[in-house]
């Protein structure tokens, strides 16, 4: 379907593509096997300035939007959902401060951000506060022109390899929701330990540690936007980083029909191509259409968002929930089209359903997503609209 | 375009011309071809063509007797048959017999003389060696500076050579010296050079040479001639043509020329030549390969071809896809942009077969593939192909030799 | 250090698939390839690219070819070149390298002003590996070829050349003519900045007219050599799939090697 890409766009997915097949696409079963991080291929985004797609052009990126960061996401994912999230978290690391950075802090960390010399990570979840947000425990105790944070953060992307790290810790916890600020940490400080990687299903190429944080003193010039904003700030970084995760989860969608379809080409019994018998054909027809509504959504959804519409909240969660329920059909009725051989290692599908998994479970469990799509649906019908 | 073009009347829109041209150059307007501007010439639409719509003009090229380039006008001033001969390090190498051999073939052909070029510094019994295997005459300069290879003395003393004895075919192996000779000796006199020739014959009405030689990566094989200049140069592939015979009671003449070379005449400047840390068997010269390709799955496996290579007694060969991968060193790479071998075995062990690589090991005596892919495109040029798991299969191979 | 980098833009030979011959009229079957830049002029290029890096200077890509190369020369342009010169006139056309080396050469004339010229090994559609020292004999500079690492002291090159079985380290004075192989370097992919950039960069042409040269010494009048007939290769004769178990097919294997005396 052509969705009508401007000319910088399509100059975009060209080169991630490129990128994609000539560099990544050999090394993905590796990345997937040792559970190495790829700093190779995050070198040669950052030297194709891919990192700086969202980032405005003052601060040295290209000045696009959640659109063209959804676009590289999704063409990485094709080939490896999980060297993806290596890109995109660090995109959900640098929002708090692209949404809510003073000029100073902007300019400290965004033109590193764009560059791809640094990478980002985002800290909000922790053992005992998942989908109740508000439940976090990490404590910043003001103590003159500082504030002592502890407390621990929990299966952060990019945790232990990102250098700059926004971190929403408890300030005031009488004020509740209120109550919760956003700091800018990085790696190295004093008191900011990491810990272990955990070994996970899928997307095995990305790290994921634990934030641990004993005294950790953080200078007060390091608060996004104020105190008491941090949920705030959450909100506002998770509405502008979730097409992303869904075209993550598109990507990984995409991929795994472009095998199914192939493989259903090559295999042949009862003397013909499986790719004749009509069982086999819908299943195929089904998975695309998935695949292209999918699609659809999640770029009306970033165009939308790039154009400065301000109520997306509903159409966000929407594009979120839906992708990543088609990512984990797709990918499974792709690994029933390989049958036998879609479940051996050898073959590049079992990865993918291990990968979709994850994305209908993080940046907001899709019962979240559902909670959020029909609180709005019931509010805007209170209002008689 | 100038120069093209297509007689509309015998076209019939059959599109052969379409689907020959590599350039995507011809369109079809109305049923008819066109040719676009970006065709180069190459003439393969001609060829193509069933109905002979397709004429390149070839009149301009023709009728121009003026051999710009040649010094004399009279192009029948040229006779005689050259062919290079290379040596290293004092030993005439291997590719020079071949061209001997071809040499004498064409020097027959032509009812002329065949005459050995040699350039070097200490080289006593080699003109004599020449001699036997065909030549009639041996040209050789004999200085200190000729010693190694380098570029500007080689070229100056040849273009010498060639001005005052005027030959109409000059032959030169295509090595890597050969290589960056030939183009530089045509430059300067101005005349035509064919490179890496793997066919070489005499037009007997026209007597001149034909050359022809693969192009577009082996998919493709041109014929080439030079009409108007001379001498016809071209440089030949190793282990292609056959060697001539040797006699050591043939007779021939020695030509000592004083070649006119002095230190101040030097472009460049060999510091020091590395010699390969593991013992390499020059691919070129083996009568036995065995080659791994991406099917090896890591470099360590290679460990498993050189075994048998071992037992073979024969030499390691690489596909391009595992020297890119960083597996193994790129003088092992065989194929279009790596070395053309012609052994008397070729075993190919997980390799695919493209092209790029049939182009280097196709004219092997005797190929072997191995190979889990039963369509692998290897099979449609091995002698004996096996479909089966390399891992299994080399090193009981190994094992039972 | 001012560096020319000369490029060919070629179809893309190791896209076309395995040879396909239509048995009826023995024509060549084959998909659409690609136009791209010849891969081992990307290796030039980035080693253009990279010494101007180290010893700042300006790196001029040059080609010659129909007004389509121009994409060639922008790609170039958007790996980091800064200047982009297209020799494109209807009677370059049908050139063979004797040809193509005095064109090339007579540019980089009229340009000027240069330290180093590079050439990648040899063009994947021609082969013939002869533009580089042609141009070199043109301009009476010293050529090295097959280099697969370049060092710079003192305005002298030394560069690392691979022979047969060897590799030789060479020694030349600036400006020289250098052409390379793969192993010299990878080629970086162009960052989305320079391909913005190279969408606006304006590409120089020179037609016969610009550059006064003797119009009977390029295009098809300027060529000595002419292609008389283009076929397909002979198909080697397809041989035999061995069958049974692995030991069976060893065996069988052995046996058949050493019955042609291979063994």
């Amino acid at each position: 379907m052509d969705y009508f890409l401007t000319e910088e766009q399509k100059m975009i997915v060209e080169l991630t593509r490129k990128i994609a097949r000539e560099k990544i696409t050999p090394v993905v079963a590796h990345h997937d096997e040792t559970e190495e991080f790829p700093w190779d291929i995050m070198k040669l985004l950052a030297e194709a300035d891919l990192f700086g797609v969202y980032i405005p052009q003052e601060y040295g990126g290209l000045g696009g939007g959640v659109f063209e960061l959804s676009l590289v996401t999704e063409e990485l994912s094709k080939v490896c959902g999980g060297i993806a999230i290596c890109y995109a978290a660090t995109a959900l690391g640098t929002y708090p401060i692209l949404l809510f950075g003073n000029e100073e802090q902007k300019k400290k960390y965004l033109p590193q951000l764009a560059k791809g010399v640094r990478l980002a990570a985002f800290a909000l979840t922790e053992p005992n506060a998942g989908s109740d947000a508000a439940g976090i425990q990490t404590l910043a105790k003001k103590e003159g022109e500082h504030y002592i944070l502890n407390g621990t953060k929990q299966w952060i992307t990019n945790g232990g390899e990102a250098e700059v790290y926004t971190v929403i810790a408890m300030t005031d916890r009488a004020r509740g929701a209120r109550g919760a600020t956003a700091f800018i940490l990085e790696k190295g400080m004093d008191g900011f330990d990491f810990g272990k990687k955990e070994k996970k299903m899928g997307i095995r190429a990305s790290a994921t540690r634990e934030l641990i944080f004993t005294d950790c003193k953080v200078e007060a010039s390091r608060i996004l936007g104020k105190e008491g904003i941090g949920f705030l700030v959450a909100m506002k970084t998770f509405d502008a980083s979730r097409p992303g995760v869904a075209a993550q989860a598109l990507g990984i969608a995409h991929g795994a029909l472009d095998d199914a379809v192939k493989y259903s080409r090559q295999r042949v019994q009862f003397g013909k191509p499986i790719s004749s018998f009509q069982a086999i054909q819908h299943i195929l027809a089904d998975m695309a259409t998935q695949v292209e509504a999918a699609r659809a959504l999640i770029y009306a959804t970033a165009r939308m968002i790039d154009k400065g519409v301000k109520d997306i909240a509903r159409e966000s969660a929407m594009s979120k929930l839906f992708a990543s329920d088609v990512a984990m059909k797709v990918t499974t009725d792709a690994v029933q089209v390989f049958g036998g051989y879609g479940y051996m290692r050898e073959y590049p599908v079992e990865k993918r359903m291990r990968d979709a998994k994850i994305t209908q479970i993080y940046e907001g469990t899709n019962q979240i997503q559902r909670n959020v799509i029909a609180l709005n649906l019931i509010k805007e019908a209170a209002k008689g609209k | 375009m100038e120069n093209i073009k297509v007689i509309l009347e015998k076209c019939t829109g059959c599109k052969l011309c379409v689907k020959a041209c590599l350039f995507n150059a011809i369109e079809m307007v109305d049923k008819k071809a066109v040719i676009k501007d970006n065709c180069n010439l190459c003439g393969a639409c001609v060829e193509a063509c069933k109905s002979q719509a397709i004429q390149i003009s070839k009149k301009s090229a023709e009728s121009r007797l003026s051999g710009r380039g040649s010094e004399e006008k009279d192009l029948s001033a040229y006779k005689g048959v050259w062919v290079f001969a290379e040596q290293r390090e004092g030993k005439v190498i291997p590719v020079t017999y071949e061209l001997l051999g071809e040499g004498r073939k064409l020097a027959s052909l032509l009812q002329e003389e065949l005459s050995a070029i040699l350039l070097g510094d200490k080289l006593d019994g080699v003109p004599s060696e020449l001699i036997a295997c065909g030549a009639d005459k041996v040209y050789f300069a004999s200085d200190p500076l000729l010693s190694h290879y380098r570029n500007e003395f080689y070229t100056k003393v040849i273009v010498d050579m060639i001005s005052q004895y005027k030959p109409e075919i000059f032959l030169i192996g295509a090595t890597t010296t050969g290589r960056s000779l030939a183009p530089r000796i045509a430059a300067r006199i101005k005349t035509g050079l064919t490179a890496d020739c793997t066919g070489l014959d005499i037009d007997t009405e026209k007597k001149i040479l034909l050359q022809t030689r693969p192009a577009f990566g082996g998919n493709i094989m041109a014929t080439i001639i030079s009409p108007n200049h001379r001498p016809q140069m071209a440089t030949v592939r190793p282990r292609v043509m056959k060697r001539c015979a040797k006699q050591d009671s043939r007779n021939g003449e020695v030509i000592n020329v004083k070649p006119q070379l002095s230190g101040e005449g030097a472009l460049t400047e060999i510091l020091k030549v590395i010699k390969v840390e593991e013992k390499v068997v020059d691919l070129q010269e083996a009568d036995i390969i065995v080659s791994g390709g991406r099917g090896l799955g890591r470099a360590e496996n290679f460990s498993i071809i050189r075994e048998l290579a071992e037992v073979l007694g024969g030499a390691v060969g690489a596909s391009r896809a595992t020297v890119d991968a960083g597996w193994i060193p790129s003088y092992h790479q065989v194929g279009q942009t790596g070395k053309t071998v012609g052994p008397k075995l070729y075993i190919a062990c997980g390799i695919s077969g493209a092209v790029q690589h049939l182009v280097g090991m196709q004219n092997s005596e005797t190929i072997v593939a191995i190979n889990k892919d039963p369509n692998a495109p290897i099979f449609n040029v091995a002698t004996y192909g096996i479909v089966g798991d390399l891992f299994e299969i080399v090193p009981l191979l190994t094992k039972k030799l | 250090m001012d560096i020319i980098v000369c490029i060919k833009q070629v179809p893309d030979t190791a896209s076309l698939h395995t040879l396909k011959i239509n048995p009826k009229t023995n024509t060549l079957m084959r998909d659409t390839a690609p136009a791209i830049i010849n891969p081992f002029d990307e290796n030039a290029i980035e080693e253009g690219i990279r010494l101007k890096e180290k010893y700042a200077g300006e790196v001029t890509v040059l080609s010659m070819g129909p007004p389509q190369v121009e994409k060639a020369l922008r790609d170039a342009l958007a790996m980091g070149a800064d200047n982009a010169i297209l020799l494109s006139d209807r009677s370059f056309a049908g050139a063979d390298t004797l040809a193509t080396s005095y064109t090339l050469a007579e540019a980089i004339k009229k340009i000027g002003k240069f330290d180093l010229i590079l050439f990648g090994k040899q063009a994947i559609d021609g082969d013939t590996a002869q533009v580089g020292p042609g141009v070199a004999e043109c301009l009476g500079l010293p050529q090295i070829t097959y280099v697969r690492k370049i060092e710079i002291e003192n305005g002298k090159l030394r560069a690392e050349r691979t022979l047969e079985d060897s590799f030789e380290l060479v020694e030349a004075e600036l400006p020289a003519v250098i052409t390379v192989t793969k192993e010299i370097n990878t080629p970086r992919y162009p960052s989305l900045k320079g391909i913005m950039k190279s969408k606006k960069a304006q590409i120089t042409i020179w037609s016969l007219k610009e550059m006064s040269i003797d119009s009977d010494r390029v295009g098809l009048e300027g060529s000595s050599t002419q292609v008389i007939r283009i076929f397909t290769p002979e198909m080697r004769l397809k041989g035999e799939i061995l069958q049974g178990t692995s030991e069976d097919v060893v065996d069988t294997l052995i046996n058949k090697l050493r019955e042609r005396k291979v063994l």
